[in-house]
């Protein structure tokens, strides 16, 4: 037969001469990892050993940020980085509670005027029909340095006119040599709410904004039409007049809101205000840098503690220190370095960590500096003591772990959809159905089984911490449970039972038709694991009244559909705080919010008057004991009318490694690194100390591979001394 | 043979459109633009004109595939397939749902796919080569058995069990490697070394397997009778002639695959978190960001089409026998 | 009871279990067939790997028969909302017990200290004892003792059971050769005995085989006092549940290739026999198909499912029916992904039959196109059909595990082993480390993939004898 691919036996040879160099390569390289074992670094470090000792704090993310723009971002995993570059004209004081807000860019908290019909100044703040924000922002503050602020001798913008020809050569911002900076001036705040209204941007706050910031749906129609005449021309938000923010000198601006909303306070602190450079638009919106991801989304411009150096939101964002960053102190009451300049970290580097082990193993192993804590590894971290309280397993606590937890303020909980004709509207007896059903679903079991815990039992709709919300023993919700012996109980089966009873259904069954009571309980998937063990447990929970559930599942896209037509009966829900007002949660259960009417945040579509001009009264009342007044009657009318079955409000485990100092947990300020510092000798010395290398594996493999070569071996020299004649002609022996 | 890559090239046209259609209308059937505005948009205040304005920036608001408002052909280009399906063919894969360019990221992404995917394949090749060389050489002995017995057993475990215990035994309780990551240039060694064996191991047993069948048959022909009788010892026919004419049925069972190598590993690369293009396409999926899933798509499809043209060029290359016409 | 429930899985099963049956009865009566099956249960491994793969298909068979429950039997707690098989009511009343959380396998108390009020009324931190495990102190001896006594005592039984059913099958075996003798009026003799192990190597399968009844008879009797595999997350028995997932298993594999059947003979004979404008049509398509990255095409297909699902909440009225119209989702995509393989095949073998003397005999004596495919073809590439279903068979049980991991297989709340290793992921992860779940979902997978991969290389050789002769 013809004996091709001789040339393979050709590289077959040359492969010998090659392959026993390799191997003297191979066991150098043994040789390198036994003895680098023995000292200086571990081996199972992710990062490059010359970062060892510095002083860089690493993080992790799960799901890449989407944009970095402030305007846009609205989601908490970006806010971490964007509270970081961009600062705000107020932020949240890092220690105090309940929350307060505290100036940062500005020189101090906002005057706010309050206008009558007229339009002139008033203090009945009930009365007033508009008010108007004053502004004044510290001087001296200058943005990082940026290629789009980069000017040459004549004051001229260098990249601001490139021709394609020329934009093509850009494939990343490190490319632009040249970069520049200016000082914040109140232009980059209005700037900035323009954007807001700008058909090119689409805020997710537009809808809400318009209805408080004077012209700001004028100003959008007047950009959509000019984006109607000419598609292809980007916008320049300058040549636009806007009544709603306007600049009265370089550091004073006004904003007009056509209402008085004195929450409107808690907003500048969020990054849709934050100041933004004009030059920015026009730099980004040159011919192909959204192709090469040269974009606002992707490369930030602000004036905080850090700018990023490095965007892959594939595997790493890398933050350093901005050279301009103006002065700020580390607030008095901190642990450590009270009083001096922050930010005290050179670094930061966030790695995409898109599973929970690997994160949590990394943070053990000592190489992430602080970890939340999953449901999965919550049993191998915590430990509940004999007083209930959550503490630290003892291997965590030797190696100097510290544990934080918070409340955070948020609320989940299962809504009644009020226009829904059995469990919805104000007829008694529906409310006694949603009362029976409220003592009936044991939240507090929810906690325990799906949280581990880490959740606390909600009385009503506002989380402690939130201003006007009530704590102590006397703080329970008297449809639910009473006090037996100085003791909060929830009340009892029987009782529930018995409101059933009186709500038309004895024993489940309904006196109209004779037939059980069925209800639905829609839930929004999201292909947890043990999805199945809570559905059971939602049925359970109904079966106690002897009800039948029946549970609909859906992707979230399908269960906003639902909400938005009114097409549930039972939803299960939560709401995650603007900002730490009780209006901020209230407004969930104001009528004219209703989702199906009025597309509002409603979702229950919960309508009482006596609330809803309650709230209108609370919302803008300054803080004190007239609003305390109206906050309580609000919360008693609700907890009596029982729109929601009032679930909990989540609790955060936060874990941090021994070297990391002056972390607080606080869920309104995602900016905490600027505050926080780090012990890389310490760090460098605790990794050494986690991760020995265990050596036994490698020598029972050696021995295993010895075992096979002398069997190998063995038999070769069987086969030599066995007779050739046995070999071949039956083609039965072996054939050496 | 220019001609016969015309035709094969020609023919795969067809089927490159087949698979868009395809593609294009599951997806859209699947996910419509409103769910795709209000999966980008977020949870909080989304107004119905908020996701008319998305879909207006994605380009989503468009006709399907008739634009009975645009006039002459801009009916037929001003479209949503047009604009998202058709310019795939020319490989203008556009901007994500999430605003980053598609093709950006998969020029960043294909260096750790590679890495992890080049040396495996190597890797799995040769091992498997070796392991079948010995089963042929030691025939009917206790070692083949041995080696056919380790052979079946590593192929009834599921490569989901080499992943998860290997990556608990080496990196988590041994320390060897780290846990997940990557590092371009030369750190990447402690990066991959853990992935690439195991992607090599998990194949091992089948593909030795497969290899050992066509030695057989090689082994039995008539040049290896004369080789024998002329003395040659059992290495030299197995490295001689063995295995470079059994090389060609492996060659082009496995030059079908290298293409296919640039779309990563699935598995491995979300567990090892290597940021290749295997854990772009399941962060997709998990994002439902079909603008990626459908240029995976069709990538995918593209590259297993060249694969199969390239076996054909393989096989006129080495058997002179063959011939492409 | 008495309330049965068919999901449309378990009726599809029914009928592929019908049309195995319905070959093998077409084996008996063809002698070709029969001999090659001879030769291929002379082997022990064949005979021991079929009789592991049997045992899982009786298990999947007995999962198959569902039915609700309206009062207690054997322990299992009625539950209107809950489907019971026929398998739950043979391992009861373990589908009716909780524990709280994780406990190691065999154990007598919880895997990790909780704290806990004891008689004084005190807290304490201490284990606490499961509500499942045998009441050591009223039998007054140890645990070990205890598991010894159940070990032997199950190990036996198993063992009476297996000698029983042997004993019976060779009675059988000898009065059916005793018969046939009489019909051909020879005089009765004795056959070999056919289960008696005669060379050394048969010694050790025998061997091998009575340990294997053993270990099934001692776990079985185990499991009715302890949580032989521990218990999971939220305290069910791993066992049960590592039991339960070969229903889902077997059904993925044997209903994929319920599907894969039809779709490549339609489309491969024709293709082969006529070629031309058919030929070119089904190898656009399934070039198209092969084309498209499998895993891709399940993801979208599976989530548009999913999007079905939930805009039709009416037509699945229960979660069980929508992990069950998941599963048959999930076989039909595999299905249209996994027949161009088999296609390809029968295409070349029908080309080459195409040309072949008895084909060109039956073309000339004016059979139809259809009936010589039928008559002719069909039969002559069922071998082929036969080793490549039998081949794939293991790769799909283990890509049902890699697809349920990447969230695009089985519903989640469905037993299966993919599910498992899921979890068991996470469960790795804890300190100290929970091993079982992994443990029982591996050990149970890979003993049936060990067994397939054995039997379908023993099939390939009896039905391909020529690569073996070497």
């Amino acid at each position: 037969m013809y004996c091709q691919g001789c040339w393979i036996a050709a590289c077959v040879d040359k492969g010998y001469a090659f392959l026993s160099k390799l191997r003297e390569q191979f066991i150098w390289l043994i040789l390198i990892f036994f003895l680098s074992a023995c000292h200086h670094q571990p081996h199972n470090n992710p990062y490059p050993s010359r970062d060892d000792k510095a002083n860089v704090y690493y993080g992790a993310f799960s799901t890449p940020p989407k944009t970095l723009d402030p305007a846009k971002s609205y989601t908490v995993n970006e806010a971490q980085f964007i509270s970081l570059i961009y600062e705000t004209p107020l932020e949240y004081h890092y220690l105090k509670r309940p929350w307060a807000l505290k100036p940062l860019l500005a020189e101090g908290l906002p005057q706010i005027r309050y206008l009558d019909a007229q339009g002139l100044p008033t203090l009945d703040r009930l009365k007033a029909k508009s008010s108007e924000y004053i502004i004044h922002i510290r001087p001296g503050i200058y943005y990082q340095p940026h290629p789009a602020l980069a000017r040459d001798t004549q004051g001229q913008l260098v990249y601001a006119h490139l021709s394609p020809a020329q934009a093509q050569h850009y494939h990343q911002i490190s490319d632009f040599t040249q970069t520049g900076t200016r000082e914040l001036t109140a232009d980059d705040f209005v700037y900035e709410i323009k954007r807001l209204a700008s058909p090119q941007v689409q805020s997710p706050i537009y809808g809400l904004m318009s209805g408080h910031i004077m012209d700001l749906a004028h100003l959008r129609a007047r950009l959509e039409m000019q984006m109607q005449k000419n598609p292809k021309t980007p916008l320049d938000l300058r040549d636009y007049s806007f009544s709603g923010a306007e600049v009265l000198d370089r550091y004073t601006y006004r904003i007009r809101l056509s209402d008085p909303y004195p929450q409107f306070m808690y907003w500048l602190a969020m990054s849709f205000f934050a100041p933004y450079p004009w030059e920015a638009d026009r730099f980004y919106s040159q011919p192909g840098f959204a192709h090469q991801n040269i974009s606002i989304d992707w490369v930030p411009i602000g004036t905080g503690p850090y700018q990023l150096s490095q965007n892959n939101p594939n595997a790493l964002l890398q933050l350093i220190k901005n050279p301009n960053f103006h002065r700020e102190k580390l607030p008095q009451g901190l642990a450590h370095y009270a009083g001096e300049e922050l930010p005290k970290i050179q670094g930061l580097e966030f790695y995409s960590e898109k599973e929970s082990i690997p994160r949590w193993n990394k943070f053990l192993q000592g190489y992430y500096d602080q970890s939340g804590i999953g449901s999965d590894s919550f049993d191998a971290a915590i430990a509940y003591n004999a007083q209930g309280l959550p503490e630290l397993k003892p291997k965590l606590r030797d190696q100097g772990i510290k544990l934080q937890i918070s409340t955070e303020p948020s609320i989940f909980y299962l809504g009644f959809n009020w226009q829904d004709p059995i469990v919805g509207g104000a007829d008694p007896k529906a409310q006694k159905l949603r009362q029976a059903l409220s003592i009936a679903i044991d939240m507090q079991e929810y906690i325990q089984i799906f949280l581990n815990g880490r959740g606390q039992l909600a009385q009503g709709p506002l989380p402690p911490g939130i201003w006007g919300a009530k704590t102590g023993s006397d703080a329970f919700n008297p449809f639910i449970f009473k006090k037996e012996q100085g003791q909060v109980k929830r009340r009892s089966l029987a009782e529930a039972q018995k409101l059933l009873t009186e709500a038309g259904y004895p024993n489940g069954i309904d006196v109209k038709t004779g037939k059980p009571l069925k209800l639905t309980l829609s839930i929004a998937s999201d292909s947890r694991i043990d999805e199945g063990t809570l559905y059971t447990w939602f049925i359970q929970q109904f079966a106690k009244l002897n009800i039948e559930l029946n549970i609909e599942s859906t992707t979230y896209n399908r269960f906003q559909d639902k909400l938005n037509s009114g097409a549930t009966q039972i939803f299960f829900s939560g709401w995650l705080a603007d900002y730490p007002d009780p209006e901020n949660f209230l407004f969930l259960l104001y009528g004219p919010n209703g989702k199906v009417k009025y597309g509002g945040e409603n979702i229950s579509n919960y309508q009482n008057a006596d609330f809803d001009r309650e709230y209108l009264a609370m919302s803008r009342l300054r803080k004190g004991p007239e609003r305390q007044a109206e906050i309580d009657r609000m919360v008693a009318e609700v907890q009596e009318d029982a729109p929601w079955i009032w679930g909990f409000y989540p609790v955060s485990f936060q874990l941090s490694q021994p070297w990391v100092f002056n972390n607080h947990a606080n869920p309104l300020v995602n900016n905490a690194l600027k505050y926080m510092a780090l012990d890389p000798e310490q760090r460098f010395k605790s990794r050494l100390a986690r991760n020995k290398l265990a050596v036994w594996p490698l020598w029972l493999m050696g021995l295993t591979l010895g075992l096979i070569m002398v069997c190998l071996w063995y038999l070769h020299r069987q086969q030599k001394n066995k007779k050739p004649a046995s070999i071949s002609i039956k083609g039965k022996g072996p054939l050496c | 043979m220019l001609i016969y890559l015309l035709r094969k090239i020609l023919y795969a046209i067809p089927v490159i459109l087949a698979v868009n259609v395809l593609t294009f209308m599951l997806f859209f059937k699947l996910n419509s633009p409103d769910d795709m505005a209000r999966m980008q948009l977020g949870q909080k205040y989304i107004t119905t004109e908020a996701l008319m304005g998305w879909k207006k920036a994605h380009g989503y608001d468009k006709p399907v595939f008739y634009n009975t408002q645009a006039s002459s052909w801009h009916a037929f280009t001003d479209t949503l397939f047009f604009e998202k399906s058709v310019k795939l063919l020319i490989f203008d894969f556009g901007l994500s749902d999430s605003n980053r360019d598609i093709g950006q990221d998969l020029k960043t992404r294909m260096g750790p796919s590679l890495a992890v995917a080049i040396p495996s394949f190597i890797l799995s090749i040769v091992l498997s080569i070796v392991i079948a060389l010995f089963m042929v050489l030691y025939r009917n002995t206790g070692f083949e058995k041995f080696l056919i017995v380790s052979c079946i057993i590593l192929m009834s475990i599921s490569t989901l069990f080499y992943i998860i215990g290997g990556q608990f035994l080496v990196a988590k309780t041994w320390h060897w490697v780290p846990l997940s990551g990557y590092m371009p240039g030369w750190g990447q060694f402690k990066f991959i070394i853990l992935p690439v064996v195991i992607a090599a191991l998990s194949g091992l047993g089948a593909n030795a397997r497969w290899y050992r069948a066509i030695f057989l048959e090689e082994i039995n022909k008539e040049y290896v009778q004369l080789a024998k009788a002329k003395g040659l010892s059992g290495f030299q026919i197995a490295f001689y002639h063995v295995l470079p004419n059994g090389a060609l049925p492996i060659l082009t069972g496995v030059v079908v695959l290298i293409p296919s190598l640039f779309m990563g590993s699935l598995l491995l690369e979300s567990f090892f978190g290597i940021p290749g293009l295997g854990s772009y396409t399941i962060d997709a999926i998990l994002q439902q960001d079909f603008a990626i899933v459908r240029v995976m798509v069709y990538l995918g499809t593209v590259l297993y089409l060249l694969g199969l043209i390239l076996t054909d060029l393989t096989y006129s290359y080495v058997d002179p026998r063959v011939r492409l016409e | 009871m008495n309330h049965w429930v068919f999901l449309n899985t378990d009726l599809l099963f029914y009928l592929l279990l019908f049309l195995i049956g319905l070959y093998f009865s077409l084996v008996y009566r063809q002698e070709h067939l029969r001999r090659i099956w001879r030769t291929i249960f002379v082997k022990p491994i064949a005979w021991i790997s079929c009789g592991v793969i049997i045992l899982y298909l009786s298990i999947a068979i007995l999962d198959s028969m569902h039915f609700t429950l309206k009062e207690e039997v054997r322990g299992l707690k009625p539950d209107p909302y809950r489907v019971y098989s026929v398998l739950d009511l043979i391992l009861a009343p373990l589908p009716s017990v909780d524990e709280k959380t994780y406990a190691a396998p065999l154990a007598l108390h919880s895997y990790q200290k909780e704290w806990q009020l004891n008689e004084q009324g005190e807290m304490q931190f201490s284990y606490v004892p499961l509500s499942y495990a045998p009441d050591l102190i009223a039998e007054a001896r140890s645990e070990f003792s205890d598991l010894m006594h159940r070990l032997l005592w199950g190990g036996v039984c198993g063992l009476a059971f297996a000698l029983t059913l042997m004993f019976m099958l060779e009675t059988l075996l000898q009065i059916g050769h005793a018969i046939k003798r009489i019909f051909k009026k020879q005089p009765i003799l004795i056959r070999p005995l056919f289960f008696w192990p005669r060379s050394s190597s048969k010694i050790v399968w025998f061997v091998l085989s009575l340990m294997l009844c053993f270990a099934v008879g001692a776990v079985l009797v185990l499991s009715k006092a302890y949580h032989v595999m521990g218990t999971d997350k939220i305290g069910q028995d791993v066992f049960l549940i590592a039991v339960k997932s070969i229903r889902t298993a077997i059904l993925l594999g044997s209903l994929t290739s319920l599907m894969v059947l039809p779709l490549a003979i339609l489309a491969a004979i024709p293709a082969g026999y006529w070629g031309g404008f058919v030929d070119d049509i089904v190898q656009f398509i399934y070039v198209t198909l092969s084309s498209i990255p499998g895993v891709l095409l399940i993801a979208a297909s599976i989530l548009a499912m999913q999007v079905y699902i939930s805009v039709h909440p009416d037509l699945f009225p229960t979660s069980l029916a929508r992990a069950d119209a998941r599963l048959l989702t999930l076989c039909a995509i595999l299905g249209l992904t996994s027949w161009t393989n088999l296609c390809r095949i029968l295409r070349a073998e029908t080309l080459k039959l195409r040309e072949t003397d008895f084909v060109l005999a039956a073309k000339a004596m004016g059979h139809r196109s259809l009936h010589i495919m039928a008559r002719h073809i069909l039969p002559n590439v069922s071998h082929l059909i036969l080793i490549t279903v039998v081949l794939d068979f293991s790769s799909l049980v283990m890509a049902e595990a890699v697809l349920t991991y990447i969230g695009v297989g089985v519903d989640p709340n469905m037993n299966s082993w993919g599910n498992m290793i899921a979890a068991a992921r996470l469960e790795l992860a804890r300190e100290p480390v929970v091993w079982w779940p992994l443990m029982a979902s591996f050990t149970l997978m890979f003993i049936f993939i060990l067994s397939v991969n054995l039997f379908s290389d023993q099939v390939r050789k009896g039905f391909s004898p020529r690569e073996e002769k070497v």
